[in-house]
């Protein structure tokens, strides 16, 4: 164990010695250029090591993994679209889509709506219970997706008929005279996929919440005055005054939840690994790769994550120029 | 300020868990608005909704103290019927995770993976974006789209080509294999967040100090650096809680084994057969420690980090 900690110690403090040794060369470096040239070098030396990581950890692999899409499963040799169409062929692959549309339907609709609703109730509280409200929602928002899966799996165990369950829902199921019920097997309706959205959910409306929160408290009061002289109700003011005004917010987070639900891999991985009908894209990938050994099916799984996220990078790259104009 | 990882409509909207504090701190000042006193049906709504989301966590919390045969014959909810069972709560549960299941190893390594993971990319980053932000050279425009582009590129499709690199080069397993994972990671958007964060600094200041004969290092350490604590600040407590909690990279890059982390140990405790619950709350709750700590006492930092980072990976 102090050995362990001595190792790590010496190996974090290397690291990071390392780097600013880096940095003060490459200034040393410049400042040893005539005139002119100085100025000229420094700006892609203070820039280089940042694009040197994303070409070597993002920019070459998407390359490179779209190449290997095209070839077999141990990448020596190129066998043309013969991964997409096994894929599309497959009902395993094409129910995996299903469930990760399933996935992107239901998050972020349900995020946006339970923050939403969150943050009106919370806006009417006193301001320190809307502190402690707030916090509680959020706290899962912190910890990880293993840990959340810890307090889920343990929601959802199942005992034996007969035997005391320490399960919590079970616990009710069986105080209401039912059976026990291993809920991650219920596949009708993708129930047990609806229980590990509700995971999600747990730890990201939180998100939704306090962005959608700090809008609506954004939003003028003299707009939601002017309404009430008018004779408008508290519905009618949500809707007519409240939404327009904090739409930007709405579909930024529409935005974010829908690319990381897109993304979505530990807790289905930890929770069922993509049984019973759960699987989603990220899993797949990670079991094509990991435990089959399907090089090439692994690729083809990631160049249509890729394709799929095309638009939100397009609309990125929209915004973006339009703020910066 | 701190733009969003997805870049918001309005300029006017960005910003906001800021100008929520700003505003709060404003009724502070003022004394309020008006003291709100709170309507009782939100409050019963709320509490309501707050108690839902409280009652997983605090089953977890409860059983991680009960004793093997407690916690496997009985819901953690009879501590409260049969207050007789507090006299057989205990530690011993932390102790073993820590001890048999090596959790307290594990940690160590989460620490060794996580602290340079998050140093790193903010150095790296913060000179990027000082040249993106006060410097001109051909190409700039060019070289920020192409960071934005690849915000929200997924991390997958990196894993195969670097797992190959990494073991020609043979560093696969090793700490250093997964702080080179987030620093390519989390760079564009580090980057990105910085440069918009350093973009609203008075230029008048970098100006002042280069007629005072400073030249840019002395700028960037001297001036940019201090003034950019704000959003240097959001991302690293982002940065960090993402590293520690991410299971993906330290699976593939770092593994099971000597250096895996707490999310892989505690992932491990839930597969095996027969690991009483007992024991997996305990896991589950050790492996949250940090993460709970550093949120509830950098909420501020992490909020705005959030809306800032929430589409990384």
């Amino acid at each position: 164990m102090v050995g362990n900690v001595i190792g790590a110690v010496v190996t974090v403090v290397a690291g990071i010695g390392a780097a600013l040794l880096l940095y003060w060369i490459f200034n040393k470096f410049a400042e040893s250029l005539p005139g002119v040239w100085e100025d000229r070098v420094k700006p892609y030396l203070y820039v280089l090591p940042a694009f040197a990581a994303i070409a070597v950890f993002l920019i070459y692999p998407t390359v490179q993994t779209i190449i290997d899409s095209f070839k077999n499963d141990d990448s020596s040799k190129f066998v043309g679209w013969k991964n997409f169409s096994t894929l599309f062929q497959s009902s395993d692959f094409l129910q995996t889509l299903y469930n990760n549309l399933l996935w992107m339907i239901v998050v972020p609709a349900v995020s946006i709506i339970l923050g939403l609703l969150i943050a009106i109730l919370a806006d009417r509280l006193s301001p320190r219970s809307e502190k402690t409200a707030k916090t509680i929602v959020f706290l899962p928002m912190a910890i990880s997706a293993v840990g959340a899966a810890t307090v889920w799996r343990f929601m959802f165990a199942a005992n034996p008929p007969g035997e005391a369950q320490v399960g919590l829902q079970n616990a009710i199921v069986t105080g209401l005279g039912g059976s026990p019920v291993a809920w991650m097997q219920q596949t009708t309706l993708h129930f047990n996929s609806l229980l590990l959205m509700v995971i999600l959910l747990w730890g990201q409306v939180g998100f939704s919440m306090v962005l959608l929160s700090a809008a609506i408290k954004g939003v003028p009061t003299e707009t939601l005055e002017a309404a009430r002289i008018d004779g408008a109700n508290e519905v009618q003011i949500f809707r007519r005054v409240i939404i327009p005004q904090i739409s930007g917010t709405i579909i930024t987070v529409f935005v974010t939840v829908l690319i990381s639900v897109m993304k979505i891999f530990d807790i289905v991985y930890v929770m069922t690994d993509g049984n019973f009908n759960t699987n989603v894209i990220g899993v797949d990938f990670v079991n094509q790769l990991f435990t089959n050994f399907q090089n090439g099916l692994a690729s083809a799984i990631v160049v249509i994550l890729l394709v799929a996220v095309i638009p939100i990078v397009i609309y990125q790259i929209r915004t973006f120029k339009a703020q910066e104009a | 300020m701190t733009g969003p990882g997805v870049i918001l409509r309005e300029p006017s909207s960005a910003n906001l868990a800021a100008r929520l504090l700003a505003r709060r701190s404003a009724n502070a000042a003022s004394g309020g608005e008006e003291p709100r006193a709170g309507s009782k049906p939100a409050t019963a709504a709320v509490a309501f909704i707050c108690f839902l989301w409280a009652v997983p966590a605090i089953g977890v919390l409860i059983t991680s103290f009960r004793s093997l045969d407690d916690a496997n014959s009985s819901g953690w909810w009879t501590v409260f019927t049969h207050p007789s069972k507090l006299g057989h709560l205990t530690i011993s549960n932390y102790h073993d995770v820590i001890k048999q299941a090596s959790l307290g190893r594990s940690f160590v390594n989460s620490l060794a993976i996580a602290l340079p993971a998050t140093f790193l990319p903010i150095l790296i980053a913060a000179f990027a974006a000082y040249a993106f932000t006060f410097m001109s050279f051909p190409g700039k425009d060019t070289l920020f789209v192409v960071i934005v582009s690849l915000l929200v590129v997924p991390n997958y499709v990196a894993l195969v080509p670097l797992l190959k690199i990494y073991g020609d080069i043979g560093i696969a397993g090793t700490f250093p294999a997964a702080w080179l994972a987030h620093i390519g990671f989390g760079m564009s958007l580090a980057v990105y967040i910085i440069r918009n964060y350093m973009a609203t600094l008075p230029r008048e200041v970098i100006e002042s100090a280069k007629v005072d004969g400073a030249s840019h290092f002395q700028t960037f350490y001297k001036l940019i650096l201090p003034m950019s604590t704000p959003v240097l600040a959001s991302f690293a407590i982002f940065q960090f809680l993402w590293v520690w909690n991410d299971l993906l990279v330290a699976l593939i890059f770092v593994g099971p084994g000597e250096k895996q982390p707490l999310t892989i140990a505690v992932n491990n405790l839930i597969g095996q057969q027969g690991t009483g619950w007992e024991l997996v709350t305990a896991g589950g709750l050790f492996s949250m420690i940090v993460p709970v700590i550093v949120f509830l006492s950098l909420q501020r930092f992490f909020v705005r980090g959030l809306t800032a980072g929430a589409v990384k990976g």
